[in-house]
């Protein structure tokens, strides 16, 4: 697939190990021509924005596991704000938190929080290129 | 006849010449007398040659070639300028340190005009002008050439950051007659680290430009050339001594310790991958030959640094004297000072000591624990270093110490700070002869010799 000159920094947030999800958005991004900056697992706020930074990123994927994300994401859009990434998509998806809550709540506080999109635990990467590919102008 | 090669070091104090004899792979003779770039660099070489010629049969030696390296006149001195502290701003001063430059500051995002005024009075010989991956950011790093053009022309410009902006760049120091050159990105992707190129460019641009301006005209014309600053040359050595040539293999993994009278600096020739597993490897790649400086940590001029960086009691328990900051004190104003009795020996050692330990400390990387709900897990940031299998030390107070064991032993691991992944039982060996530098000179024309002269000189205590 040839380069639709884009660029996503990825990654995992906070204490969270898990590397198999990781490397298969890496591999489906990089497939449908995203230049994929992938800063991995175990990653700070700070990892995410200073990577989106050199690189120019047009969004921030995060991901998480283990059910923290709503702790490990206070702040996120604030430092990108403060980091000059204004305009910066903030899309998160997983298991982003514990117990069986009601998905539409879940969905408005991380929305409150300034992700753009939220997804579900089980949605699968291929629903959120779709939404990537509209938000960034490419469909 | 023997033939001879004559290497020599313009060292900031003394100038230190080293003969080798290139056939049987032999020194044989070293001398040196205090560096004199005030005047007339030559007269300090001279004095140095005629102590060299008193140590040998001038009528049997045959000098088929002469090389140097300097570190006179302040050393070569640099800031660099990235985009985020801890990505191209940490990777383009790497690439400086490693090609022997004096970093005197960094700086990061869009330089303003006081930070602009400031470069200017620094004076330096070289800027380096990195950010942005290759693709990225592209705003900042055009943002700061235009502010170069504008304020500064006379000093040359190493551009080592997106390569997408170069045209651009390329057009904007043409049409302000910048003197500048390209080179690759310094970070092309993210955490990767290429200091290769622009070392290569440094050591260039030293050779072209920085002789002259440093006085040192005259010397390069009697000698075959000044070819790196002296710090460059034992990073060479180093990597001869570790990796070795193409024909033989060098001694593996090692730490150099450099403790000189306004700065340490650690090199290390290891790749410091994790030595355990299920460790998490965090930030910015490191390179394989790195060399970090330490300007707080020194033995005279920066002996009143070391105090505040270490605190008295820091190295009251390596020496129990009661006017500790009065020696720095002095010692930072004496720096020609020898120790004239057993405890200012003694002080010296321990300040070595205390200089060893923190320069270790800050050059080797760590762990971090987090506390996860699958159990603890460990982020290496920098270098494990845990498993180097030599310890190498150099620089007077080592060279000419009674116990130079005891010193290089403050730079091991230690499980009072167990999260700093220090050698923990490595080799120790000295060089005794004080050659590293000069055999990283002859490894650019002789690469086997100057690995087979460091195999035989530089030894285990």
């Amino acid at each position: 697939m040839n380069s639709n000159g884009k660029t996503v920094v990825i990654g995992v947030i906070g204490a969270d190990v898990h590397a198999v999800g990781n490397k298969i958005i890496e591999h489906v991004l990089t497939s449908e021509g995203f230049n994929v900056v992938n800063v991995g697992v175990m990653s700070r706020q700070e990892d995410f924005i200073n990577a989106a930074i050199e690189t120019n990123a047009d969004a921030i994927l995060v991901s998480s596991l283990y059910g923290h994300a709503e702790l490990d994401c206070q702040g996120f859009r604030e430092k990108c704000n403060e980091a000059g990434l204004t305009n910066i998509l903030l899309y998160i998806g997983g298991n982003i938190v514990v117990g069986k809550q009601d998905f539409a709540e879940v969905e408005e506080r991380f929305k409150k929080m300034g992700f753009n999109r939220v997804y579900a635990p089980g949605v699968r990467i291929e629903e959120g290129i779709k939404d990537l590919k509209k938000d960034l102008g490419l469909v | 006849m023997i033939d001879a090669y004559l290497l020599i070091d313009f060292g900031s104090t003394y100038t230190k010449l080293t003969l080798v004899d290139v056939v049987n792979e032999a020194i044989i003779a070293t001398a040196k007398a205090i560096t004199t770039v005030e005047t007339n660099i030559m007269d300090g070489f001279n004095k140095a040659y005629e102590n060299l010629c008193a140590k040998f049969d001038t009528k049997e030696v045959r000098i088929i070639k002469k090389l140097a390296c300097s570190s006179a006149a302040g050393g070569l001195k640099m800031i660099t300028i990235g985009l985020v502290p801890e990505l191209t701003v940490e990777a383009s001063k790497r690439a400086a340190l490693g090609a022997g430059a004096r970093v005197l500051k960094t700086y990061s995002f869009e330089l303003t005009n006081a930070e602009i005024q400031e470069i200017l009075n620094a004076k330096v010989d070289i800027i380096l002008l990195s950010g942005g991956t290759d693709g990225g950011n592209s705003k900042t790093i055009l943002h700061n050439a235009r502010k170069i053009a504008e304020h500064i022309k006379h000093i040359p410009i190493i551009v080592a950051g997106n390569k997408c902006c170069y045209d651009e760049i390329k057009e904007i120091f043409d049409e302000a007659s910048v003197n500048y050159v390209f080179t690759e990105n310094v970070m092309p992707r993210l955490n990767v680290l290429n200091v290769v190129p622009v070392r290569e460019k440094i050591r260039e641009i030293f050779m072209k430009n920085i002789i002259k301006s440093k006085g040192m005209d005259e010397a390069n014309n009697y000698i075959d050339g000044i070819l790196m600053p002296t710090p460059a040359a034992l990073l060479k050595a180093g990597e001869i001594l570790s990796q070795g040539t193409s024909k033989q293999n060098g001694i593996g993994d090692l730490i150099i310790v450099d403790i000189g009278g306004a700065t340490t600096d650690v090199h290390s020739l290891a790749d410091g991958h994790p030595t355990k597993a299920g460790i998490n490897l965090k930030g910015l790649q490191e390179p394989f030959a790195k060399r970090t400086v330490e300007g707080d940590l020194g033995m005279r001029y920066s002996a009143l640094a070391l105090y505040e960086a270490s605190g008295e009691k820091l190295i009251k328990e390596y020496i129990d004297v009661p006017d500790i900051e009065t020696r720095c004190a002095y010692l930072h104003d004496h720096i020609d000072y020898v120790p004239q009795d057993d405890t200012d020996v003694a002080f010296d050692e321990a300040l070595a000591k205390v200089a060893t330990r923190l320069a270790l400390n800050r050059h080797a990387g760590y762990l971090e624990i987090a506390y996860t709900p699958l159990g603890d897990i460990f982020n290496q940031y920098g270098k494990d270093l845990l498993e180097t299998k030599y310890l190498i030390g150099t620089g007077g107070v080592i060279v000419h110490s009674k116990h130079p064991e005891a010193i290089l032993k403050e730079g091991l691991y230690s499980p009072s700070e167990p999260t700093i992944l220090k050698p923990k039982d490595p080799i120790i060996k000295i060089d005794y002869e004080y050659i590293l530098s000069a055999m990283g000179l002859l490894a650019f024309d002789l690469p086997d010799c100057a690995l087979n002269i460091m195999k035989r000189y530089i030894v285990e205590i």
